[in-house]
């Protein structure tokens, strides 16, 4: 069984702090969700008001349409598991997996077949009577997974479990978390500070900062049509051009920077004489050698470059201390500039994005 | 005689002993060097340690209970006889406590040993008693309380604690005393018709015994539970477990050190107790330790008061060992 969570005008604050304001939105049934941003941003908030350990200041959290204020965490469709596991050290790997049946008065034998069950879904069988101590990280990860399974919640939520792991074995359970929720079906509610994790696993990701849902979307959308400075900024690289809007329509804004106009997409409506942002991806970016362009070229010197094998890296000053990132593939047909030259760099226009003047993550 | 043999064996040893010392001190000297100990402390410290921590054991723990051990197994004997041909070892001092005079009436020393069961068995209720107070004070302090509130609640339990413990005791006697704070209060209230005798009942003692120990009980747990990481309790509650369970499954087998460790104090101090029994007992209620003082001083038999003081100590800490084997608490978990 599978159930959705709605927030509905969701608002936690701790006495004068506001730690999540008017969150609305709606995770489907069956959906991988991940909420994506820096520590403090509140996404723990949201989780823990998902999973009752505190109710909203304002709003609702429902749950399968039914609203939760006052339901205690023991009495919610929904399975946590923490960001460092919170295993009982004291109980085997079996006992473990079945406290939440033990909870429920479940007989010591059907319990002991259901661990089983999900020690061979985690590839862990046989390691049922085993200290918890004695797993190596990645199983202990699984074990909390399996134990989270054990009560059939219709919810699962992930308070950033992977965060403990080496990258190997992160990159590793990345994909087998997203095969376990291919096959049990459920819901998932992934929290991340991890924009590679957001991105590979989740359906659709909830990007937030200061309290505050930034965006909701697909990979594909967060990524290439960010609405906010701070969703350009956070997920990815990006170089950012400010300046004031000089000509603006429906479909794109030019922008008066320091290194000219330059002109972008404008889904978020920008008029003219406003102050803008325009972000333009490392990958957008590509030399130009003597062919005449009309319009979104950039002269800079260049600062640095790294070679990274299949790309190589370049930097130009940009504005102020910052420098402009490119990437350029390492297949030969570009001469490249040396450092302290002055390169040309240009970009087009589809692949550039105009934003109102706003919060940028840190770098 | 065993005074004579002392010495000769001491000056046999110095005599073996020091030319070979004095032959090889340069080899000596680079072994003790080379002691891990030694390295790690340097010369000075690790003597210090080494000569501190025997001096302590010997001197002020083990010669003197030696010496009472020695007494527990003699007769009670006038000072001229010492030494004289009836000074042998003997159980009588023990066998006292069993049987009693060999001409009484009963065969068993029912007085004694009914006092003896009876400290034994109100040591281990107020022992259970003082856990079932402090445990949930050692919770909320470790795991609930925040920062600021679980120091002021340390100071309100420790400062009352300056107060002596003769003139709590005092103190515990008027509270209880039929014209005390509580015969007032609960007539008062109308759960009493007339003053009832709290002293008499021994609930003046019970109550001064458990709020005597009551802090060895709770600085145990205290640092037991606190230690433990508050998303267990989390996790417990988020799987649907109701906070009894999440107490008996997850908190307690990780407080059960501490447990052991406020346990075995509380009931070793409260059997062992003697002001709170001297002042608060009813009069016709003895404490064990009572016994033992009596013997020691207005009886004025020694060996028989350090028979009857070891056999408490013995039995306390079987015990002890025997509660901490049923419960699975080994023994060096309580030192944690």
């Amino acid at each position: 069984m599978s159930a959705d969570v709605e927030l509905d005008h969701v608002t936690i604050r701790f006495g004068e702090f506001t730690a999540v304001s008017d969150a609305n939105l709606r995770i489907e049934e069956g959906e991988f969700f991940s909420f994506l941003g820096p520590s403090g941003c509140g996404k723990t908030t949201i989780l823990r008001s998902v999973s009752g350990f505190l109710d909203p200041t304002e709003g609702e959290v429902r749950i399968g349409g039914k609203n939760m204020w006052g339901i205690g965490p023991n009495k919610r469709p929904t399975a946590l598991i923490f960001q460092n596991l919170a295993l009982f050290p004291l109980m085997s790997v079996a006992d473990n997996i079945a406290f939440g049946l033990e909870v429920r008065g479940v007989s010591k034998f059907e319990r002991r077949k259901r661990a089983d069950q999900l020690l061979n879904l985690i590839a862990l069988s046989d390691q049922g009577d085993k200290l918890v101590s004695a797993l190596s990280g990645g199983q202990r990860q699984r074990v909390a997974i399996a134990r989270a399974l054990a009560v059939e919640p219709e919810v699962l939520l992930l308070d950033e479990p992977l965060s403990a792991l080496d990258l190997k074995l992160r990159q590793h359970m990345r994909s087998e978390l997203r095969a376990i929720q291919q096959r049990v079906g459920i819901t998932f509610v992934y929290i991340t500070h991890d924009q590679g994790e957001a991105l590979t696993m989740s359906d659709r990701v909830a990007v937030m900062s200061a309290g505050i849902v930034q965006q909701i979307g697909d990979g594909a959308t967060i990524y290439n049509s960010p609405k906010t400075a701070f969703v350009a900024s956070f997920v990815g690289e990006n170089n950012p051009f400010h300046g004031r809007v000089s000509q603006a329509d429906g479909e794109f804004a030019v922008i008066d920077s320091q290194f000219g106009p330059l002109r972008g997409r404008n889904d978020q409506g920008l008029a003219a004489g406003d102050n803008a942002i325009l972000f333009v991806r490392p990958e957008a970016l590509s030399l130009i050698n003597g062919k005449a362009k009309d319009e979104n070229v950039i002269e800079s010197v260049v600062v640095s470059e790294e070679f990274e094998g299949h790309f190589v890296r370049i930097y130009l000053k940009g504005e102020g201390a910052k420098n402009i990132g490119l990437s350029v593939t390492n297949d030969g047909s570009v001469p490249r500039p040396e450092a302290g030259q002055t390169a040309r760099v240009g970009f087009d226009a589809t692949r550039a994005m105009a934003l109102p003047v706003g919060e940028m993550a840190d770098e | 005689m065993s005074e004579f043999i002392g010495i000769f064996l001491a000056v046999l040893l110095a005599i073996l002993i020091a030319p070979h010392a004095q032959e090889h001190a340069d080899r000596i000297w680079a072994a003790v060097k080379r002691i891990n100990f030694v390295q790690r402390n340097g010369v000075f410290i690790s003597t210090y340690l080494i000569v501190a921590v025997v001096a302590w054991t010997v001197f002020m723990i083990i010669l003197p209970q030696l010496y009472m051990v020695d007494f527990s197994f003699r007769f009670n004997l006038l000072p001229a006889e010492i030494g004289g041909p009836k000074d042998t070892y003997t159980l009588e001092q023990y066998s006292y406590l069993l049987f009693g005079r060999a001409g009484d009436e009963d065969a068993m020393n029912w007085l004694h040993l009914r006092v003896f069961g009876r400290t034994i068995l109100v040591s281990v209720l107020v022992t259970l008693f003082d856990f079932a107070i402090c445990y949930p004070i050692a919770y909320y302090m470790a795991q609930v309380a925040k920062g600021g509130q679980a120091r002021l609640l340390f100071l309100c339990l420790i400062l009352p604690f300056w107060v002596n413990e003769i003139l709590r005791a005092f103190a515990f006697k008027i509270l209880f005393g039929t014209g005390g704070v509580a015969n007032v209060v609960l007539i008062w209230l109308g759960m009493l018709d007339e003053p009832f005798d709290f002293l008499k009942a021994d609930v003046g003692l019970y109550a001064g015994l458990s709020y005597a120990y009551l802090l060895l009980m709770i600085f145990p747990l205290f640092n037991a539970v606190e230690s433990l990481d508050h998303n267990q309790v989390e996790a417990a509650r988020d799987l649907g477990a109701p906070w009894w369970r999440i107490h008996f499954r997850v908190v307690m087998p990780h407080a059960k050190p501490g447990i052991a460790s406020g346990c075995t104090m509380v009931f070793m101090l409260c059997a062992g107790a003697l002001a709170a029994p001297q002042i608060l007992g009813g009069p016709s209620s003895l404490w064990f330790t009572q016994i033992i003082y009596q013997w020691f001083n207005t009886g004025g038999n020694w060996p028989r008061g350090s028979a009857y003081a070891f056999v408490l100590l013995l039995i306390c800490i079987v015990f002890v060992m025997a509660v901490m084997r049923i419960f699975k608490v080994r023994f060096g978990e309580i030192a944690k």
